[in-house]
C-alpha cells in the first residue's frame, strides 16, 4: 500500500507552491490521491515555509507529520526540515552528500537551461525521478502551467525540468526512493475555500465584503477572480463595515456574505448581535487560526468554537457549522444560506487554516442544486405591513427595502413589530425576545445528527468535529487493525446541538485547542460525560498519529 | 406631487421639546418633497444617538443600526438597490467619531449617499459628555477640567478628499437648509452636510449664539474652488459660512465602477446564474484544479 509524504521545503518566494502545485498535478494525472497543505511563516520573503504531499492510493485527506522524501530548495531548508525524515528517507538538497541525500545542482541547471528563474522547474523535475513519476506525465503538466508565458518560456522550463529528472536519476543509480506504477484512477481536487466560494455562487449569494485576513482571504479572492460567478465584492475597510456591508446589502434583499479569522469576528460581533436583532440573514465564514489576539496567523486551530456559538451580547438564534472537507464545505455553505433566508438569523461557518490551505482528492465532488427559493413575503397579498409580525414559529414575513410599497423598519433597539423604537416593556419586550428565540425550536429539529463510526461495539469513542473528521478516521482504522474497539462520532452541524444521547461508553473529544471546547460544550448542553481530549494547539493540524500517541 | 404631510410618522417623538432636530427634520421632509420622492423610494440609516432616532419620525424604510455604523450600512443599500435614495441622518458622535473610519473611506468610494450630521459638538443622549466637535477647553460633564483635544475638521477632510459634495447647514434656518439637503440628496456621489444643531440642553451653546456666528457663503463665492473650500470648511474662528461649500459633478460615483457588470437592476431581483458555470468549475477540479 503506498502512502508517500512529500515536503517541498524553502524560503518564502522560492517558488515552493509552483513546484508543489506542479507534483499535485502530475501525481493525480498518474492516477494517484494527493492530500496537499502548506505550512508557511507570516512573512512576505524568506523564513522558512513547506509545501507537504501525501500520496496515496486512494484518497485518505489527512495529513502526516513525517517525511519519505524532502525537497528543500535551499540549505538552511535542509538543516531545518531534516527532522522529519527518518532513516528511511530521501532528502534532495543543494549540495551536499550521504546514504540517503541526492544533491541536485538546482541552480546551475536552470541557468544552463536559460535562466536560474527556472529552478523551480529543475527542481520538479528532480523530485518526479526520485518519486517514480515518468517525464512523460511531468512535461505536459509544465507546458500547461508556463504555456500562457509563451512557447518559449515553456520549452525551457521543460529542458530545466529535464536536466533535473536526469540529475536526480544519475545521481540515484540503481536506489529508487519510490515506486509509482500508473493507475487508472482519477480523483477531483478540491479545497475547502474553493468549494465555499462556489457554493455561495450557485446558491445565489451576490455580495461578499470582507477585509483580508489569513486564512479568510482566498474565499472573496476566489469571486473576485470569477467575475461570471456573479457576485459583487467589496474590500471593506474593515471587519466591523464587512458585517454591516452585508446586513445592508442583505437588507436590500441580496444573499450576502463575509470572511474573517478570529481576531476579524471580534470586531464584528456587535454586528452580529445586531443581524440576531434585525433578523436579517448573513453568512460569517470564520476561518481559524491559533489565538489569543494575533497569534499565529498562518497556522491552525479550532479554538473558536465557543466564541461563534456565545459570541453577540444578548440572546438571540444563530447556526454554527464545522464543515470536514470541501464537500461538507460545499453541503453546508448551501444548507446555510437556505437556513439563513428561512429562518432570518446568521450562520456562522467555521473553518480554519489547514482546510483554507489542504487540497484533498475526492472520488466526486458536487455542489448541490441549491435552494434559491428567497421565500420572501408576497407583497401584493399585505394589506398593513409589519416586518417584524409575532407568528407562532417567530418567523415573520420579510420584505427587503424598496422591493414593494411597503415600508420596512429595521431597529436595533427593541422594536414594535412594526420595526419601531419602544420602551413598552411589558407589551412588546418579552414578546418580542420570546419571537426572536422561538425560532431556534424549528431549527433545533432540522440540525443533523453528527456523523457515527463503528460505535456499536466500541469502547472508546473518539469525538471530533470539523476539520479532523479524516484524520480521526485514520486513527480508528489503525486502532480497529491493531483490535481496538474504537469508534468515532464527527460533528459538522454544532448550534443549535441536537437532543442526542450520550455514547454511553469512555468519550473522548479530539481537538485542535487546550481547553477542550467540544467536551465543554457536550457536558454543557447535551449532559454527556467525556472522559478527556486529546488536543494539539501548536499550529499545526491533528494528525492520525498525534490521536493514536494520545490516546496510549 | 408628493405632499410633505405624506411622510408624517405616528411613532411619538422621543426629542427634547424644542430641539434644533425638529428643524432638520422638517427641512429633510420638505426636500424630499421637493424631489417628489415617495415614502418607498427613500431609505433613512441611523446609528445611534438622539439624532439617530430621525427616522422613525418620519415614514419610509428605515436602518437604524448601531452606533458609527451608518455609513457602510447605506453604502451596501445603494449599492444593492439603485432606486433607493438612501440618506445617513446621525450625530457628530456617530458618524465622525465611532464610526469616523467609515466616513473616511466613504470619502474614498464615494457612494451616492447623502450623509447628514447633527452636529451639536456634545454627546447628549449620553448627557453631557466631549464629542470629536467639542472645542478645546470647553467644560463638560465628563472633562470637568475642560476638554484637552482639539475638534475634527470633518468638512475640510471631506474636501480634501475630494468628496464631491460638502456643505454646512443650521438646523435654525428651515428654508437655507432645506435648499442644501435638496441639492445633497439630488446630487450624484457623496453628499457630506453638517448640520449645525445646538443641543439646548446640555449646550455648550443656545441656539441664538450660534446664529450671531454662522454667515450665509457670499453670492459670489465659487463651490468649485477647492482651496476656498477647505478654507470655508475649516472650522477656526468665526463666522461660520453655512452653504454648499465644495461641489464636483465629474467624479466616478462607487455604484457606477462596482456595479457596472450588473446593469441598473436592483441585485435582489438579477436572475440565477446559469448552472452551468458552476458545472465548468467543477469539471476544471476533476482534471487536476483550474489553471
Amino acid at each position: 500500500m503506498i502512502d508517500l509524504s512529500i515536503v517541498i521545503s524553502g524560503a518564502a518566494g522560492e517558488g515552493i507552491q509552483t513546484i508543489g502545485d506542479v507534483i499535485v498535478r502530475c501525481v493525480l494525472a498518474h492516477g494517484y490521491a494527493v492530500f496537499s497543505t502548506q505550512e508557511y511563516e507570516s512573512r512576505i520573503r524568506g523564513g522558512h515555509s513547506s509545501y507537504w504531499l501525501r500520496v496515496t492510493e486512494t484518497p485518505r485527506n489527512a495529513p502526516r507529520s513525517n517525511a519519505d522524501v524532502l525537497l528543500a530548495l535551499n540549505g538552511r531548508a535542509a538543516e531545518h526540515y531534516a527532522p522529519l525524515v527518518d532513516g528511511r528517507g530521501w532528502t534532495l538538497r543543494p549540495s551536499g552528500g550521504g546514504a540517503r541525500i541526492v544533491p541536485i545542482t538546482y541552480r546551475k541547471l536552470a541557468e544552463d537551461a536559460g535562466s536560474a528563474l527556472y529552478a523551480n522547474s529543475v527542481a520538479a523535475g528532480a523530485l518526479c525521478a526520485v518519486i517514480g513519476i515518468p517525464f512523460a506525465i511531468l512535461e505536459p503538466v509544465l507546458r500547461r502551467a508556463f504555456v500562457r508565458h509563451g512557447e518559449a518560456i515553456a520549452d525551457a522550463n521543460v529542458r530545466a525540468a529535464r536536466a533535473g529528472f536526469e540529475q536526480a536519476h544519475e545521481r540515484l543509480g540503481d536506489r529508487a526512493a519510490a515506486e509509482l506504477p500508473a493507475r487508472d484512477a482519477r480523483y477531483v481536487r478540491a479545497g475547502t475555500h474553493n468549494a465555499i466560494p462556489l457554493a455561495a455562487a450557485a446558491a445565489g449569494c451576490r455580495f461578499m465584503s470582507a477585509y483580508p485576513m489569513s486564512p479568510s482571504t482566498g474565499i472573496i479572492t476566489a469571486l473576485a477572480r470569477d467575475p461570471e460567478l456573479g457576485v459583487l465584492v467589496e474590500q471593506a475597510e474593515d471587519e466591523i463595515a464587512a458585517l454591516q456591508m452585508a446586513l445592508g446589502a442583505s437588507a436590500a434583499g441580496v444573499r450576502a456574505m463575509t470572511a474573517t479569522s478570529g481576531g476579524g469576528f471580534a470586531l464584528m460581533v456587535e454586528g452580529l448581535s445586531l443581524a440576531g436583532m434585525i433578523e436579517t440573514p448573513v453568512i460569517i465564514v470564520l476561518a481559524q487560526r491559533p489565538g489569543p489576539a494575533t497569534g499565529l496567523p498562518t497556522r491552525t486551530a479550532q479554538e473558536d468554537l465557543l466564541f461563534a456559538i456565545h459570541a453577540g451580547h444578548g440572546e438571540f438564534v444563530r447556526a454554527v457549522f464545522a464543515p470536514s472537507d470541501p464537500q461538507s464545505a460545499a453541503d453546508l455553505t448551501v444548507r446555510a444560506f437556505d437556513l439563513a433566508d428561512r429562518y432570518q438569523i446568521p450562520v456562522i461557518i467555521l473553518t480554519d487554516q489547514l482546510l483554507a490551505d489542504a487540497q484533498f482528492s475526492l472520488e466526486r465532488f458536487s455542489i448541490p442544486e441549491a435552494s434559491i427559493e428567497r421565500r420572501f413575503a408576497d407583497p401584493e397579498s399585505i394589506d398593513a405591513y409589519r416586518r417584524f409580525e409575532r407568528t407562532e414559529t417567530g418567523v415573520s414575513p420579510r420584505l427587503y427595502f424598496g422591493q414593494s410599497e411597503h415600508l420596512i423598519c429595521l431597529d436595533s433597539d427593541e422594536h414594535t413589530e412594526n420595526g419601531h423604537i419602544t420602551e413598552d416593556l411589558a407589551g412588546v419586550r418579552r414578546p418580542m425576545v420570546e419571537k426572536r428565540l422561538a425560532k431556534s425550536r424549528a431549527l433545533r429539529a432540522e440540525i443533523a445528527a453528527p456523523e457515527h463510526d463503528r460505535i456499536e461495539d466500541a469502547e472508546i469513542v473518539l469525538i471530533g468535529w470539523g476539520s479532523t473528521q479524516r484524520a480521526i478516521r485514520e486513527a480508528v482504522d489503525e486502532f480497529r487493525k491493531a483490535g481496538r474497539a474504537i469508534g468515532r462520532i464527527h460533528f459538522t452541524e454544532l448550534w443549535p446541538l441536537p437532543e442526542l444521547d450520550a455514547p454511553g461508553v469512555q468519550c473522548v473529544t479530539v481537538e485542535g485547542n487546550a481547553t477542550g471546547q467540544l467536551a465543554r460544550l457536550l457536558r454543557a448542553e447535551l449532559g454527556w460525560s467525556i472522559d478527556r481530549t486529546i488536543s494539539r494547539f501548536d499550529g499545526l493540524p491533528i494528525d492520525a498519529q498525534t490521536i493514536v500517541g494520545g490516546l496510549e | 406631487m408628493i405632499r410633505i404631510e405624506e411622510y408624517r410618522s405616528d411613532v411619538e417623538n422621543q426629542w427634547c421639546p424644542g430641539c434644533p432636530n425638529f428643524g432638520i427634520l422638517a427641512a429633510i421632509k420638505r426636500a424630499l418633497a421637493a424631489l417628489d420622492l415617495p415614502p418607498h423610494r427613500v431609505c433613512l440609516v441611523s446609528g445611534i444617538g438622539q439624532a439617530a432616532k430621525l427616522p422613525h419620525y418620519l415614514k419610509c424604510n428605515l436602518f437604524n443600526g448601531l452606533h458609527g455604523r451608518a455609513v457602510p450600512v447605506a453604502t451596501a443599500i445603494r449599492l444593492a438597490h439603485p432606486g433607493l435614495t438612501t440618506i445617513v441622518t446621525s450625530g457628530d458622535g456617530c458618524v465622525y467619531g465611532e464610526g469616523g473610519n467609515h466616513l473616511l473611506h466613504a470619502f474614498r468610494r464615494n457612494p451616492d449617499i447623502t450623509v447628514v450630521v447633527h452636529d451639536n459638538r456634545i454627546y447628549a443622549l449620553t448627557k453631557g459628555q466631549g464629542a470629536p466637535t467639542t472645542r478645546r477647553g470647553v467644560k463638560t460633564r465628563l472633562q470637568f477640567d475642560g476638554v484637552s483635544s482639539d475638534h475634527a475638521q470633518m468638512l475640510a477632510t471631506a474636501v480634501a478628499h475630494d468628496c464631491p459634495f460638502v456643505a454646512r447647514g443650521f438646523a435654525g434656518d428651515l428654508d437655507g437648509l432645506t435648499e442644501i439637503l435638496r441639492e445633497a440628496i439630488a446630487h450624484r456621489g457623496l453628499s457630506l452636510v453638517d448640520v449645525i444643531q445646538p443641543c439646548i440642553t446640555w449646550g455648550p451653546h443656545s441656539v441664538d449664539w450660534y446664529r450671531e456666528r454662522i454667515a450665509p457663503l457670499p453670492a459670489d463665492y465659487d463651490p468649485a474652488d477647492r482651496t476656498a473650500a477647505i478654507e470655508s470648511a475649516l472650522e477656526n474662528g468665526t463666522p461660520l459660512p453655512t452653504g454648499v461649500l465644495y461641489r464636483r459633478e465629474d467624479r466616478p460615483t462607487f455604484e457606477e465602477t462596482a456595479r457596472a457588470r450588473f446593469g441598473d437592476r436592483p441585485l435582489a431581483e438579477l436572475p440565477p446564474i446559469d448552472r452551468s458555470l458552476i458545472d465548468q468549475r467543477i469539471a476544471a477540479m476533476r482534471s487536476g484544479g483550474s489553471d
